[in-house]
């Protein structure tokens, strides 16, 4: 081989291989994508059924209840609420009327089953994706009052 | 008064890093010697001045001046003294500052180690540095001031985030700034050479060091930083994939390509525009870790500052620091040409296949951490991308970075010859071979994943030690790089067995209970309350058991610190050569039991300990004495090289 198709066959392997290493990421990229949705949302009916999806809202309070190490919980938008049960430890930050965001399958008899629960804040802070969720219930409303009027 | 003068220190040594960074810069350019030579006592001088006022501050923070507004912020009189020091850099104006401080460090090392180097390389390199330490200065001083005061005075301060209390926070955010602004320096000497149109061997040398201590610095940085989220958040997990441990990982990716690719620039002359390049992104992912996790833009533990103006006014410095030298890049790139040849097997091809996989790996975690936030921004939605993502990516990404490992350092330079590797390497790859097949049956279960993992941190290891047969060229740099890449074998092992062997339990426990965990057993024996100084906490005492007799007492704690009303975890671990024993106390429930969980972790500890073996291996190399040759013998090795 000359020198000048060497390189063209080494340019050649490289880009395939970037290629290879390209087609590999995105792939996972793509099924490990979790999105997001509000309460509301997963009412109407629009999140799936089966696949990993985040939730986002308050704590509704009053509605936490313990037995052993399962815990069953209401997440708020302020217009709709969905049950939630989650098995094991709740984060420190986890509480009663604060922002949480919850990862896990929708099951059929319309209960989230959360694999992880995350209230990464303090009192000040909301998730982005919890005040996200208080925000759209909040527009939605506005918008039911000004049709209404 | 005190922190009225740490005011005036900062706006003095914004004034002296103008000077730096026009002066030397200028007079490089220009040929004149008087105007270079104000490169190094100014780099001192800011330093000095830097260092006064991170004085002022942890002053203020230690006589619990309120009157600070940032001091009320995050400390409480009620705060142990070694906290409110680090309370000093528990926030966003006070680690700026230490970030400031840091490059201070940098550019005075570089003053004194730089006596070797040619005046008007040593007079751009601290030029430079002395433009980017102006930028950051000015972002302090115009945008996030610690030193502002509160009037009136707070009667107390709002208390250090309590996450932060503890040892580990008070050492891994100084580890890990030295290793981002450490690459400030790789970038200064890139951009110099840039400047100069000087990209040779001798540059690559002179770089070298630098780039392994900042890399040295980032590596004890995530590891501290990992092994506090492993303790402090209290559940038992060691890295999450979270964007600010993102952040600092796309820098340490890129700065071990660096690092290989700047051998290679160095032995061969080869790679040279790569490694400007590499040099450049390594600075520019610095920066975007400071302002992912400065701005305020993600959802995240470590995320404490909110507040978009400073975000704009970061990513202005990212455009200008990056954006220019890129541009340099550009237009001098033609200038840089190529270096020596080599064949498609060479240590030049493999260190060039490592490089590749590396920079996909970044590219990878790149597209993970950006592409929610950028989603969100044009208003796309919110997504999330979780581990199962980086996990996908990265066992295929680094397996074959893992194996060539083995085979790099073996190979001849220029040329190397497929069967000669294969004769030299044929007792390691059987080795590690089969000692993966066997040793998962041995600890317990068979597994494809963990017998791989193991295999190919034996792999590492066996390969490492042959290239310390005679007969092959032993220098510190050399005994340098087989201590890293053990280190990244002992690594492996852990991250290999505790995701494999793994064991967890969550109970709900009264006082009596037991629990069986991994072939032991936790018994819970009470739960009484104590009080801290500045908290007040439910103490479990907990007993470990193995084949029923008592090998351990562990003592969790769930406390409620006062101030901020938070609750925190406080796992008790104990901990081992081959495992550790991990137990976190949960919520109180009905009836005075309480929700324990327990966990034994197999070999976690050598996740840590492969990181500090890999450090110490980077302070090997960056210590070897060829990199203090004086001028004349190197010019003479550039030359030849070149």
């Amino acid at each position: 081989m000359k020198p000048r198709h060497k390189r063209l066959a080494a340019i050649g392997l490289g880009v395939a291989a970037l290629g290879v290493a390209a087609a590999l990421v995105l792939s996972a990229f793509e099924k490990n994508l979790v999105f997001f949705f509000t309460p509301s949302q997963v009412v109407a009916k629009e999140a799936p059924q089966g696949r990993t999806f985040r939730i986002g809202g308050m704590v509704e309070a009053g509605s936490v209840k313990r037995s052993g190490v399962e815990v069953r919980f209401l997440v708020t938008d302020t217009a709709r609420s969905i049950p939630v049960v989650y098995q094991g430890a709740l984060p420190d930050l986890f509480r009663e009327g604060k922002g949480v965001v919850a990862q896990g399958v929708l099951g059929a008899d319309g209960v989230f089953h959360a694999k992880e629960v995350l209230a990464k804040h303090d009192e000040n802070y909301m998730p982005p994706e919890a005040s996200e969720a208080v925000k759209r219930a909040q527009q939605m409303e506005e918008r039911m009052s000004k049709t209404l009027k | 008064m005190i922190p009225e003068l740490g005011q005036l220190a900062l706006s003095l040594a914004l004034v002296v890093a103008l000077v730096q960074g026009v002066l030397p810069l200028a007079g490089a350019h220009r040929g004149d010697e008087g105007w270079m030579a104000v490169a190094r006592p100014a780099a001192h001088t800011q330093a000095l001045l830097v260092a006064f006022a991170f004085g002022c501050l942890v002053y203020a923070f230690v006589t619990n001046d309120f009157s600070v507004q940032y001091v009320a912020q995050n400390s409480n009189s009620a705060l142990p003294l070694h906290y409110r020091v680090a309370g000093a850099w528990g926030g966003h104006e006070g680690s700026l500052l230490l970030w400031i401080l840091m490059l201070g460090v940098w550019m005075s090392a570089v003053g004194m180690f730089s006596r070797h180097l040619p005046e008007e390389m040593a007079a751009r390199v601290l030029g430079i540095l002395g433009l980017v330490s102006a930028g950051f200065l000015a972002f302090l001083l115009f945008t996030s001031n610690p030193f502002d005061r509160l009037f009136p005075a707070a009667a107390d301060g709002r208390d250090l985030n309590p996450l932060l209390q503890d040892p580990g926070m008070v050492i891994h955010p100084p580890m890990l700034y030295m290793g981002y602004v450490g690459f400030s320096v790789a970038y200064a000497f890139a951009v110099a050479a840039l400047l100069s149109g000087r990209l040779d061997a001798a540059w690559a040398r002179w770089s070298r060091p630098w780039t392994t201590v900042a890399w040295m610095f980032l590596t004890i940085g995530i590891a501290l930083g990992s092994g506090w989220a492993y303790y402090e958040l209290g559940w038992g997990g060691w890295w999450f994939w979270d964007p600010v441990e993102n952040a600092s990982f796309m820098p340490w990716l890129i700065g071990t390509a660096l690092i290989h690719s700047l051998a290679v620039t160095e032995k061969r002359g080869a790679f040279r525009s790569w490694t400007v390049l590499l040099a450049i992104i390594a600075f520019g992912l610095s920066l975007l870790g400071t302002f992912l996790v400065r701005s305020g833009v993600l959802t995240s533990v470590h995320a404490f500052a909110v507040d978009p103006k400073r975000g704009v006014f970061v990513l202005g410095l990212f455009a200008l620091t990056i954006g220019g030298a890129l541009g340099l890049y550009a237009w001098r790139t033609a200038r840089i040409g190529l270096g020596g040849s080599f064949a498609p097997v060479s240590r030049e091809s493999m260190l060039l296949a490592n490089n590749v996989l590396l920079a996909a790996a970044a590219g990878a975690v790149m597209l993970g951490t950006l592409y929610p936030l950028v989603l969100d921004a044009v208003g796309g939605g919110k997504i999330s991308v979780g581990p199962p993502y980086f996990e996908a990516v990265f066992v295929p990404l680094m397996a074959p970075a893992l194996f060539l490992m083995g085979v790099g350092p073996l190979a001849r330079w220029k040329r190397a010859s497929l069967p000669e590797l294969a004769v030299q390497l044929r007792w390691a790859l059987g080795v590690s071979a089969v000692l993966g097949l066997l040793l998962p049956f041995a600890l317990g279960r068979w597994s494809a994943l963990v017998g791989f993992g193991l295999a190919l941190a034996l792999w590492i290891v066996a390969a490492a030690l042959l290239t310390l047969r005679k007969g092959l060229r032993q220098t510190r740099a050399h005994y340098g790089m087989v201590v890293a890449h053990v280190g990244v074998a002992v690594f492996v092992v852990g991250v290999t067995l505790v995701k494999g062997y793994d064991r967890e339990e969550d109970a709900n426990m009264k006082p009596g209970d037991t629990l069986a965990v991994g072939g032991y057993v936790f018994r819970l024996d009470g739960v009484r309350s104590v009080d801290g100084p500045n908290y007040k906490a439910a103490r479990a005492t907990v007993t470990v058991l193995r084949d029923g007799r008592p090998v351990r007492v562990l003592r969790p704690e769930r406390r409620l610190y006062t101030v901020q009303e938070q609750t925190m975890t406080e796992a008790a671990i104990d901990t081992g050569l081959t495992r550790d024993l991990y137990v976190s106390l949960g919520d109180p429930l009905q009836g005075g039991a309480w929700l324990v969980k327990a966990q034994v972790k197999p070999f976690v500890d050598w996740i840590w300990g492969g990181c500090l073996i890999m450090a110490i291996g980077g302070l090997l190399a960056a210590t070897d004495r060829r990199y203090r040759v004086t001028v004349p013998a190197r010019r003479e090795t550039a030359e030849a090289m070149a």
